[in-house]
């Protein structure tokens, strides 16, 4: 057999990463302004003001527009687990296959269903059916988003399996401890709520831009209100739950918060960055080098420590630190790299010898060679590792992605914050100013949550699953050609997709609610 | 491998722990009498009857690959359009669920398959992206590549996602050309399971008249139907006699190549696997082996063809039958669900190497766990609800005929 082409891994990625970054484009607006003309709904059936009906219809046909697109691309996903990680899809595709169906039968059947009636049954179905719906289609959307989450959340932390040696694969042994697992529920709702900040940032925007041209005024005061307070919520949301992700980041993928950090040495009574600058000329892990130009801590010391350990004198290590081993741990002194790799390359050569000694009906030999494997499966996936560096993701990519995330939320919450007041002071249409800002902020919205995913991504690397399964042993066997060939299909195909998406939007925009 | 409760060190994670400690006490029973092999037939069996909903489905398909055909005026388009925009998103979500069904139930076919019929997959996924868009765009104003081009992605997706679907199952009964060995992933330069044995990628089941039998089957029934659909739906006298006709024209087509198909493969030669040994060989006549020792299917499929061309038959007969479709319709789940159930059930091998027959998948060697296929049981017993508040939702929508006045005093119309 031919040997995998070393680009092969690099496209296999590529197309992942872009195929996914489009869907994310789509997908936090499906679920943030689909909370938003819910809730316009609910006002109107409340209030019986045609106001509000007016106000849900134009926001409604911007969800469908997004929707329509955010299907398009999220087909291309589901399938590419099996096109292009096909190892991986049988080695963990017994407990990673479960919450794509469960998501195929439980959520896309409702949202598929009721927004037919969402859209089409203004005047065939009563109006509480007609809101039941709209509510249902929104909850399909966000219990679609807690079976991937759930998937992506396993493979950061793969819980609730067991590796079987006969069939070269992990099967799961509990159900419940994978849905319910911590990193699980934390990243649904850290991921759900930018979907709802970027929601309300889009309210807002596009309520200012109203404003801004002195048009239908009443409509956008109303939805103003609306996606203020919606906003003021949703950040507050976001933070909380964004400090749960970093503390499941510290507890069970510590390099990746080292990264995120550019935290080389560990600490004890570590400090938070607020903000920094890599130096490039740090090239190696362990040199002495300084890896930041210039960095400003948040004035709270051991902040860091407090963030990843809830308490403020933790130790904190460092990429150098989880490379080399030898800190304490809850779990005992941290083995160093080769130590890991030793046991991985260990584990990896009991599997093949069992299996040897299996198809020679050896059961003998067969089961010292499971027990070997068994005591060193914790490190599978180290044995296809070779220098310690492959341990380390891209630094810069995740340290300024998650800074710069971070950032943008406090400032989220800052505008909405101040656009809140001005509502309440019922003179925001004369601050020109905030609303200019509004209008521009949408596009951050789209970068934080972006962002957001960088940092999740490709803060794991090298592992698909974390541990257990590198992306170099994930992949399928297909010339990198062809991979090459469809990712530049599905960039040309999404690109021009967009582009139209964005021009209707801006069309419906400028067309108003009046016309609805 | 590893399993902890973290320690509640705030809010969320003090309800997590609940949550934890709560789930413990209410974990799967395992009940003794459902044994592996029951579950393995089972997910074969929903499998199949995905298979057969999707296949009905495809009327939409089939529908979208006639939009210039059948109508002569933008409005009768304009309605065609929009009767057939309100039921694409079943399609398409029951092809979603397809895929994910098979993921969880009989992964190593997902993993095969799919990376080593690469292009046929690929081009499966592209033509239904295309179509995503296509009716919620078409009439948009500033849509950048005008109504005619979306409406060319429809005609696109109803040409090439049927006859490549049929193609594609076809393989089913045909064979494939791969190699399956889990040992390699201990392999450190090649740790590859599963490898397609030619750089077609899938392309290369098109030069089997055997496929293109079952693909051209599968794309006329699509028309077929969707005429039935259009009679059954629209209230447009000149829409529906046309369809009429178009029954007529699509129904014979469908039929010689759906029996070619059948007849073909019922004297050919199958994959059969020893219960004992798993050991994978030719046997001749397998698949009509198979619906003799399984008269109960072979008692459906009969039946389900028997629907099939009531509906078409009545239809074509009698200018007031305008449930064509739900006979139709019924019978081509039931006929496809029990072709896909020859393929799987009886010691068959569903997902056949030609080229190296031990690395045929068979419903035992692909499947999921025990454990797995348990708990997915268990989740599927949410299908007849789903599929309840469907049809509520179909009825609630459909209480009277559409014509073109519907659409266009709907704000939402495409
Ligand atoms: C946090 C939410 C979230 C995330 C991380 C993902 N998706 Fe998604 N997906 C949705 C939330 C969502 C949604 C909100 O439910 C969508 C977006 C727009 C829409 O129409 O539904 C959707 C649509 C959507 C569809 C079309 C469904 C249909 O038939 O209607 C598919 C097949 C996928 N997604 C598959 C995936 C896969 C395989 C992902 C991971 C790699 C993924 N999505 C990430
Ligand atoms: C929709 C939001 C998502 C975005 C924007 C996103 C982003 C990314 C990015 C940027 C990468 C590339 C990392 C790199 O190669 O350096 C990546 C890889 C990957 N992601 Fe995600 N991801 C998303 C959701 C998911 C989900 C929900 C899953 C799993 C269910 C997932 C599984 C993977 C896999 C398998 C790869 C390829 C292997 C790898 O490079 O690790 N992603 N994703
Ligand atoms: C200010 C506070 C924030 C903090 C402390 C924070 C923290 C984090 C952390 C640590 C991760 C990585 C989680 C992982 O690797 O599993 C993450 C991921 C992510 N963040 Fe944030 N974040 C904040 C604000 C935001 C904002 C404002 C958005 C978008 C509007 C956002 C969107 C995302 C997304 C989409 C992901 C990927 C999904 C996930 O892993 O949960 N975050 N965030």
């Amino acid at each position: 057999m031919e040997l995998l082409d070393v680009s092969l891994l690099g496209w296999s990625r590529a197309q992942f990463a872009m195929t996914a970054m489009y869907h994310w484009l789509f997908v936090p607006l499906t679920l943030g302004l689909g909370i938003v003309m819910s809730v316009m709904e609910t006002l109107y059936v409340k209030t019986g003001k045609e106001e509000w009906k007016k106000a849900t219809k134009f926001w409604m046909t911007l969800f469908g527009v997004n929707f329509a697109i955010g299907v398009a691309t999220g087909i291309i996903l589901e399938f590419e687990f099996g096109t292009n990680w096909s190892n991986y899809s049988w080695f963990v595709g017994d407990i990673f296959g479960a919450p794509l169906a469960i998501e195929g039968i439980m959520a896309f059947f409702m949202e598929a269903t009721f927004i037919s009636i969402m859209f089409f049954g203004w005047n065939k179905v009563s109006q509480k059916f007609h809101l039941a719906s709209t509510w249902l289609t929104v909850l399909g959307a966000t219990l679609s988003a807690l079976w991937i989450l759930v998937a992506n959340a396993w493979m950061q932390y793969p819980i609730g399996m067991e590796f079987n040696p006969d069939m070269t694969r992990n099967e799961m042994i509990d159900f419940w401890s994978i849905l319910l697992s911590p990193v699980a529920i934390n990243k649904f709702l850290h991921t759900v709520f930018s979907g709802w900040v970027l929601g309300a940032l889009f309210v807002i925007g596009v309520s200012a831009w109203f404003l801004l041209k002195k048009r239908d005024t009443d409509f956008a005061l109303r939805s103003m209100k609306v996606g203020a307070i919606f906003g003021v919520i949703a950040t507050a949301l976001i933070i909380l739950t964004g400090d749960g992700s970093a503390y499941h980041v510290s507890q069970k993928q510590p390099m990746k918060l080292a990264v995120m950090e550019g935290l080389y040495e560990g600490k004890t009574n570590a400090d938070l960055l607020a903000f920094g600058v890599l130096n490039p000329d740090k090239k190696v892990y362990n040199d002495s080098i300084d890896p930041f130009l210039m960095k400003m801590p948040v004035p709270v010391p051991g902040m860091l420590s407090f963030l990843g350990y809830r308490d403020f004198d933790a130790f904190v290590p460092g990429i150098k630190d989880i490379i080399e081993g030898g800190y304490e741990t809850p779990k005992g002194t941290a083995l160093p790299f080769t130590e890991k790799k030793a046991r991985g390359k260990a584990a990896i050569r009991a599997l093949a010898d069992y299996q040897k000694a299996m198809a020679a009906k050896d059961t003998i030999s067969a089961a010292t060679y499971k027990a070997v494997l068994k005591e060193n499966y914790a490190y599978f996936g180290y044995g296809y590792l070779e220098n310690p560096e492959e341990l380390i993701p891209n630094v810069p990519m995740v340290f300024y992605s998650f800074h710069f995330m971070v950032g943008l939320g406090m400032y989220f919450l800052a505008l909405f914050v101040v656009v809140l007041f001005f509502v309440y002071r019922k003179n925001i249409e004369k601050q020109k100013w905030l609303l200019w800002i509004s209008l521009l902020t949408i596009p951050l919205g789209y970068v934080a949550g972006e962002l957001g995913w960088v940092v999740a991504e490709v803060g794991r690397q090298p592992w698909a699953i974390q541990d257990v399964l590198p992306v170099q042993a994930a992949i399928s066997n297909i010339s990198s050609e062809s991979v090459k060939l469809t990712f530049f299909l599905f960039l040309i195909l999404f690109t021009a997709l967009l582009v139209a998406e964005v021009r209707i939007m801006l069309k419906q925009i400028k067309k108003g609610p009046e016309t609805h | 491998m590893r399993k902890e409760s973290a320690p509640p060190n705030n809010f969320i994670n003090f309800i997590l722990y609940k949550l934890y400690k709560l789930k413990k006490t209410i974990n799967f029973k395992q009940n003794i009498m459902i044994t592996y092999s029951f579950l393995q037939h089972y997910w074969w069996f929903i499998i199949s009857l995905l298979g057969g909903i999707l296949t009905f489905l495809l009327f939409v398909q089939g529908g979208q690959s006639m939009l210039f055909s059948l109508s002569k005026t933008e409005d009768e388009r304009r309605l065609l359009v929009n009767v057939l925009g309100r039921k694409w998103e079943y399609t398409f979500t029951t092809l979603v669920t397809f895929g994910g069904a098979f993921f969880a139930s009989f992964p190593l076919f997902y993993s095969t398959s799919f990376s080593g019929a690469y292009w046929v997959w690929m081009a499966i996924l592209f033509c239904f992206t295309l179509q995503a868009v296509s009716y919620e765009f078409q009439s948009k104003p500033g849509n950048v590549y005008g109504k005619r081009t979306y409406q060319s992605f429809l005609f696109i997706n109803g040409l090439l996602g049927t006859i490549l679907l049929g193609v594609a199952i076809a393989t089913f009964f045909t064979g494939s050309d791969f190699v399956v060995n889990k040992g390699n992933i201990t392999s450190m330069f090649q740790p590859v399971i599963s490898s397609w044995g030619n750089e077609w990628h899938g392309l290369e089941a098109l030069l089997n008249l055997r496929n293109w039998m079952l693909g051209l089957a599968v794309f006329f029934l699509a028309r077929t139907q969707a005429s039935l659909f259009f009679i059954n739906r629209l209230s447009h006298e000149v829409l529906e006699k046309r369809s009429r006709k178009y029954v007529l024209y699509n129904a014979i087509p469908f039929l010689v190549f759906f029996l070619a198909f059948v007849i073909w493969t019922l004297l050919s030669e199958g994959f059969a696997v020893d219960p004992q040994t798993g050991v994978v060989s030719l046997e001749k006549y397998k698949y009509f082996t198979n619906l003799i020792e399984m008269p109960v299917i072979l008692v459906l499929f009969l039946l389900g063809v028997v629907s099939v061309l009531w509906g078409i038959i009545g239809t074509l007969l009698s200018e007031k039958f305008k449930k064509g479709i739900w006979f139709s319709g019924a019978g081509t789940i039931v006929t496809v669900c029990c072709l896909l159930l020859i393929a799987g059930y009886n010691n068959t091998s569903f997902y056949p190497s030609s080229t190296n027959l031990q690395s045929s998948l068979t419903i035992f060697n692909s499947s999921s766990s025990k454990f797995t296929l348990n708990a997915m049981s268990i989740v599927s017993l949410m299908i007849p609800f789903v599929a309840g508040y469907i049809f509520y939702a179909w009825r609630a929508m459909e209480k009277k005929r559409t014509d073109i006045e519907d659409v266009n005093n709907d704000h939402h119309a495409y």
